[in-house]
Parts: structure tokens; C-alpha cells; sequence
């Protein structure tokens, strides 16, 4: 069975429509990117998979395991294993990094019915994560995402992709404001998680990313919907000759 | 509150949504005639063996209290208290000894180990081994109008502390109490100071001799169980010079359709170089969603630091009662004198909180500092009240103020009401207030990661008092954390 279904997906915010049929099925161990325009609605197709309040779904669903999602709080979903790097990372004040990781990984965990980690394993963990993402262990005591640089956040949303170990992540725009030699720690972050069991929804504006983060499939949006699949070598593509010949596919 | 780990434990276990401290103890008390006259004062000082001047004083409180009205500048709105309907003394019918917890009723006993309230001092003194570290906490126990037990009194006395209950404070200390009782709030303060000072039955009474550092927190653990029975105690705390004390305080009491009331003193004296610290987890209870029952909380909490170079540091977290009238208040008498205010008040349901501060700057170079956190859930109205002022002669007089207050939900108010008066031009006053509504956008972020809705709010609402909860001593903030969630619970969705 598929990891991950999208039939004819339709969604308004605000009476506006911004996805438009979408058809996307992902398999177990593959990767998958999605690229297109600002404004295409990849931000959109994150948010609904992820289960935010606001967007109507008007037509089409939305399968996880062959299971219809689109009735699930945003907290059963990420308990079945959904998870969301958000393309804007949000600041949680007065919240150690640490204590929300931990405090959401128990979390999870409870819901599925496993056993809450003891506090030292957690640790361990979460350092060693860290340092593999070349966190500051400093940068875990500071409240989530409060003072911290563009890359800070990317970086410490793939720690927390890491430490929650889901079955279907979706990153949202996960190159945007890192260097080359950041987005190299992050893509490597990302590599290290592929698994046979594991897949992955890589939204970009850009083909960089997929230079590190090599796809099975590249997808192309526009106007809510995709207009183009192809394997790895359509990002390149898309890089020499531009989005502006797919506008006019969605029309 | 107690600070150790069956206490923790106890409040973690604590899930379901309701109030989790709402049993009563069915136990035989002892008992004034309903109302109020000057035999119920005369009942309550004759029960307690009181110095002729005690009930003097408290027959001159309750005669000026006829001629006072009930004050109405609060925000806060209930129904007219019949104070002819109320039990204005209780006290469990078997004599609790005061040096034997044996001897105290095992029915009260049980209501504080269900609680989480340890008064098993022996078990500790017998040698039992207790995880190192591990604070030790004096509890005093306070059983609607009596005190039912007091901890460590002996280990304090080594140090000179007194701690015990104020009513036998009056008879072995009498000259120490007479100095000091009434002279922070007076007799005449306002109206339901002067109904507690003719009427109060219990509370603590502590002295710390100069030089000395306590060296145990001390706790007094308030229940209100009997059925329309006010409870009105009376605290003073005396930190003699160059002496520490950190005390703190919790409440609880059973659900009733009824409200009761509760209407106490707390005198705080800070002599030169003397710290005291106080902190509070108030969690009477606050009635159901309709508003119906709770504790209506009309509360006088004044320190006066009355010698150069003394502090005076006001903790409060502040969940339950129907309705809280509180202003917990320093007056910087001494030169170079500080006081703190940090403040949690969370409502919820259709509570009312009129909560606040006075800091009165009256000595030179004297420092204040107030951070006051509200939080308003479902249909609860939350003011923040305070007053900073400056007098004529206190140069060089220095107060920061941080107000925030946070909305869950959009049937809740938050007001802040703040009152400045600077007399003297060198006076600086900064004053921050903020009032927001909890970010969807956090909301939607947290429950991505796998929290439900309700933890969601707790881990952010816990996140918006991080600053508060640091002044709490340690394990009570663990304690302060849980009731926060609890206390938020039905306030989404
Ligand atoms: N909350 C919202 N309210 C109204 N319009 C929105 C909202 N969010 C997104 N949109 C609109 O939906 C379209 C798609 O946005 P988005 O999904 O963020 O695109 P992308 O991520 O591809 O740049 C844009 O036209 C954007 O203005
Ligand atoms: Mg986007």
C-alpha cells in the first residue's frame, strides 16, 4: 500500500482557491520533490497534510496508509508518523528547546502507546543529534526558535525531525536562508534518515537542495495543481529554462 | 506547600478534569452559633485561652467593622454576602495534641497525605533515609479554624526560629505578638481586614532571631472543609536583623454549591538586613463552569520593611477561588530598602481575579520590582491592580513594572489598572504592559509535534510565566507547573 495518497485535491481559504485537483502518491523509501513558483500553493498542500485549521478541503482526500486523514487533529497525524519542518518556524517564548522536544516526543509516544523515554536516554540523544547537525548544545536551553538566525531554525527543525523519527516528513522550503556550507549539515541531517520504511516530501523553490538531497520523483506546480513528474534530472531542467512554460499548463 | 517527591508525585498523577482536591472529611467539629456578634468574638477568644488585651483588641475590630462597608472599586461581581449566614469558628472535635502527630485524628491525618501534605516529621527524625538533597519543609496544618499540627518545631527551636500556630503564639509569646500584630495592617485597614481581626482563629506565627537563617522552609497548609464556615487566618511573620526565612503557603478545599469565604491577614516585618520570602500556590476551590460555589478570596497581604537595607519578595500562583480580591503589598519604610511582586493568576470558567501590588517607596534609594503574568481562559475576568508611588521623601526611588497578560479563548477579559504617584522628582518608574491572545500559529505548531490542544496551551501558557515560575523554589515551581495545566483544562476546543 501506498505511504501516502492525494486524490483530486481541492482547498479554499477564505473562499479563495489555491489547490486546484492535486494528485500526488508517494511510496515507502522514496523521496519526492515538489517544486514551482512562489504563490503556487506548496505552503498550502503542507499545511493541509499537516491538518491546519483555516483551509477547507471542499474536494478530493487525503490518505495516509490507505486511511483517510483529513478527519485526524494535527496530533493524531503527527502521532502516525506525519511531521512538518515549517518553511517559517514559529517562537515559542519561555520554552527550553529541550523541554518541547522532550515533552512532544513523550507525547507522541504516548499516543502510539510505546513507553516514554527516561530522561537520560533523551539526552544522549538529543546531544548527539546536536552534533551531527553542528547545534551548540547552548542552543537547547534557549526557548524554541526565539533569537535564532535563519539557519538556527532550519537546523533545529530537521534536530527535531531526527528526534521524532516519522514516517512521512515534509519540508517546507528547508534551503531557504542557509549557506552552502549549512545546507550541506542539513541535506546530510536528511540523507542519514532515508530508510526503506521512511518518506519524504521535499518542497523547493531551488534545484540546489536536490543536488544534496538526491529525489526519486521531482514534481512540478502551478496554480494548485501538478503539471509535470519526472525523475531527478527534470530539476535540472526547470533550472535552465524556468517555471514560466508550465504557467500556461495549468491554465 | 511541601517541597518533596510524594507531593511531586502526587500532583503528577493528578489527570482527571475536575477539581482534584474537592473531597470532604466527614469529621465531628466544634462549632460557634452561626453569625456574628461580639459573643462569636468573645466564643473564638475564650476557646483559644486569649490575653484579655487580644480580645479587647478584637472587640474594638468588630465594633469598628459594624460602621464599614464592604468595598466595591474591585472588578469583580457576586452576589451579596450574608455575613449572619456564615460559621465564623470550627474546629475538629478531638483535641489535637500539639508535640504528638500520634495524637492527631487520623481522618485529618489522611485528608492531608491525600493532599500530598506530609506532617510525618518522625519517620524522618527516626532516622528514615530520604533521598539526598532533599529539602525539608516545616508544615503547619491548618484545619478550617485550628491549627492540627505543626513540624520540626523542635529542630527550629535549636535555631531560635519559632514557628507555630498564631493562637499558641499568644499565649507563650504574647509580648512578641503584641508588638507586631496590627502594626503592618492595621485594625481599621479596610473591611475585611478588620472582619479577620476580630474573628481570625488561626494561622502561623514566625520569628526569625537576628542573625539567623532558617534553615528549613517553612509551609502552612490552609483547608477550609466545613460546610458554610469562613476561614480567617491570621499570619505574622518577624525576620529580625540580618536574618532569612522563605515561607510558603498553599489552600485547598472542598467542592460545595455554597461559597465560602475566606478573609485573611498576612503581616510580614523585615527589620535591617532581613530578607523574608513569601510564596503562595492559592488553589482554593473555584467553583463549577456555571460559576456556582467556590471560595470568594478577600485577602490583606502587607510587608513592611522597616529597616534600612531589608527585602520583602512576594511570590503568588494564584489558580483557584471564585473570586480573589488580593494585592500582596511592600512599604520600603527602610532606606535602601527592595520589594518584589512576581504573580501567576490564571482564570478560567466564570472566575473573577482582582489582583495585584502596592509598592509604597518611603525611604531613600528604595527598590521595587513587579512582574505579574495573567491568564484568562474561558468566560474569567482577570484585572491586574497596582499601585507604585513615591513619597516626598523618598529620593532616588526606583520601580520597574512587566504586565502581560494572556487570552485563551475570546469570552475571557484581561484589564490592567495601573496607579502611579512619584512625590519626589528623582523617583523613576518604568512600567511595561502587554495583553495578547494565544497564537493560533504557536498552537498549530505544538500540535504538529504531537501535543493535543490542551497541552499545547499548558506548554505555552507554562512558556508566557517562565519568568514568575523561576522565583519559586524548586520543587513547589514543579508543583505550580501541574496546577497551571489542571487549571487550564476545558479552556480550549
Ligand atoms: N492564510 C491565507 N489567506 C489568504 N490567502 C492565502 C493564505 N495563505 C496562502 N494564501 C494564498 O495562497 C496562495 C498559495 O500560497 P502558498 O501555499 O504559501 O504558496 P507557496 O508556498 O507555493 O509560495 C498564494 O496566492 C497566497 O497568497
Ligand atoms: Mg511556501
Amino acid at each position: 500500500m501506498s505511504l501516502l495518497q492525494i486524490k483530486n485535491l481541492h482547498v479554499e481559504i477564505d473562499g479563495k482557491k489555491i489547490l486546484n485537483g492535486l494528485d500526488l502518491t508517494i511510496e515507502k523509501g522514496t523521496v519526492h520533490a515538489i517544486m514551482g513558483p512562489n504563490g503556487s500553493g506548496k505552503s498550502t498542500l503542507a499545511y493541509v497534510l499537516a491538518g491546519k485549521a483555516d483551509y477547507e478541503v471542499t474536494e478530493g482526500d487525503v490518505l495516509l496508509d490507505g486511511r483517510s486523514i483529513l478527519d485526524m487533529a494535527p496530533d493524531e497525524r503527527a502521532a502516525k508518523g506525519l511531521f512538518l519542518a515549517f518553511q517559517y518556524p514559529v517562537e515559542i517564548p519561555g520554552v527550553a528547546t529541550m523541554t518541547f522536544l522532550r515533552t512532544a516526543v513523550n507525547a507522541q509516544r504516548k499516543k502510539r502507546g510505546e513507553g516514554e523515554y527516561s530522561t537520560p536516554d533523551f539526552l544522549k540523544k538529543v546531544r548527539e543529534a546536536a552534533a551531527k547537525l553542528e547545534i551548540d548544545p547552548d542552543m537547547l536551553k534557549r526557548s524554541v526558535n526565539v533569537g535564532f538566525s535563519g539557519g538556527e531554525k532550519k537546523r533545529a527543525e530537521i534536530l527535531q525531525m531526527t528526534m521524532f523519527e516519522p514516517r512521512l516528513a515534509v519540508l517546507d522550503e528547508t534551503d531557504s536562508g542557509l549557506d552552502i556550507d549549512a545546507l550541506k549539515v542539513v541535506s546530510e541531517g536528511v540523507n542519514r534518515l532515508r530508510s526503506p520504511e521512511r518518506a519524504f516530501l521535499v518542497i523547493t523553490h531551488y534545484q540546489r537542495l536536490l543536488d544534496h538531497i538526491v529525489p526519486d520523483v521531482v514534481h512540478v506546480m502551478s496554480r494548485g495543481r501538478i503539471v509535470k513528474t519526472g525523475g531527478k534530472e527534470l530539476a535540472l531542467e526547470l533550472e535552465a529554462r524556468g517555471y514560466a512554460q508550465y504557467a500556461e499548463a495549468a491554465e | 506547600m511541601p517541597a518533596v517527591q510524594e507531593t511531586v508525585d502526587q500532583v503528577r498523577r493528578i489527570d482527571v478534569d475536575q477539581y482534584k482536591y474537592g473531597f470532604e472529611t466527614i469529621i465531628e467539629s466544634d462549632k460557634a452559633p452561626k453569625g456574628l456578634n461580639e459573643d462569636t468574638v468573645r466564643f473564638i477568644s475564650e476557646k483559644k485561652n486569649e490575653p484579655a488585651w487580644m480580645l479587647e483588641w478584637r472587640l474594638e475590630a468588630f465594633r469598628r467593622w459594624l460602621t464599614m462597608r464592604e468595598p466595591t472599586w474591585a472588578r469583580v461581581d457576586y452576589p451579596k454576602i450574608d455575613y449572619q449566614d456564615y460559621y465564623y469558628y470550627s474546629a475538629p472535635k478531638k483535641k489535637p495534641a500539639l508535640n504528638s502527630l500520634d495524637e492527631v485524628d487520623p481522618e485529618i491525618l489522611r485528608t492531608y497525605e491525600k493532599l500530598g501534605i506530609p506532617l510525618r516529621e518522625q519517620e524522618m527524625l527516626a532516622g528514615v533515609v530520604r533521598p539526598e538533597g532533599e529539602r525539608r519543609v516545616a508544615v503547619d496544618a491548618v484545619f478550617d479554624s485550628v491549627s492540627v499540627a505543626t513540624t520540626f518545631q523542635a529542630e527550629l527551636k535549636k535555631s531560635g526560629v519559632i514557628f507555630m500556630p498564631i493562637s499558641e503564639a499568644l499565649r507563650e509569646h504574647p509580648d512578641l505578638v503584641k508588638k507586631y500584630i496590627g502594626s503592618v495592617v492595621p485594625v481599621t485597614d479596610n473591611f475585611f481586614a478588620t472582619l479577620n481581626s476580630a474573628v481570625f482563629s488561626d494561622g502561623s506565627f514566625v520569628y526569625v532571631p537576628p542573625g539567623v537563617r532558617c534553615p528549613m522552609e517553612l509551609s502552612t497548609y490552609f483547608r477550609i472543609n466545613e460546610k458554610d464556615t469562613g476561614q480567617f487566618e491570621r499570619t505574622l511573620i518577624i525576620a529580625d536583623k540580618g536574618s532569612y526565612v522563605s515561607y510558603l503557603e498553599g489552600c485547598t478545599a472542598p467542592m460545595r454549591d455554597e461559597h465560602q469565604l475566606h478573609a485573611a491577614v498576612v503581616e510580614l516585618v523585615a527589620l535591617e538586613d532581613a530578607e523574608i520570602k513569601y510564596s503562595t500556590v492559592q488553589n482554593w476551590y473555584p467553583g463549577d463552569a456555571e460559576g456556582k460555589g467556590g471560595i470568594f478570596n478577600f485577602v490583606t497581604k502587607r510587608g513592611d520593611c522597616r529597616e534600612k537595607n531589608s527585602k520583602i519578595s512576594w511570590t503568588q500562583v494564584e489558580t483557584g477561588s471564585a473570586i480573589t480580591w488580593k494585592y500582596p503589598s511592600c512599604i520600603l519604610r527602610g532606606d535602601n530598602s527592595r520589594g518584589e511582586f512576581y504573580s501567576i493568576a490564571i482564570s478560567n470558567g466564570r472566575q473573577q481575579v482582582d489582583s495585584g501590588t502596592k509598592m509604597i517607596h518611603l525611604g531613600k534609594n528604595t527598590t521595587s520590582r513587579i512582574i505579574s503574568k495573567g491568564i484568562a481562559a474561558g468566560k474569567s475576568q482577570n484585572t491586574y491592580r497596582g499601585l507604585v508611588s513615591a513619597h516626598r521623601k523618598a529620593s532616588n526611588a526606583r520601580n520597574f513594572t512587566n504586565c502581560d497578560s494572556l487570552l485563551v479563548g475570546d469570552k475571557c477579559g484581561a484589564h490592567t489598572v495601573p496607579y502611579l504617584e512619584a512625590k519626589n522628582s528623582s523617583a523613576v518608574f518604568e512600567h511595561e504592559a502587554t495583553t495578547s491572545k494565544i497564537s493560533e500559529d504557536m498552537l498549530f505548531y505544538c500540535r504538529q509535534r504531537g501535543l493535543s490542544a490542551e497541552e499545547a496551551t499548558a506548554l505555552v501558557v507554562n512558556g508566557f510565566v517562565k519568568d514568575v515560575l523561576q522565583q519559586l523554589p524548586m520543587e513547589f515551581a514543579v508543583e505550580a507547573q501541574k496546577l497551571i495545566s489542571i487549571s487550564l483544562e476545558g479552556s480550549v476546543g
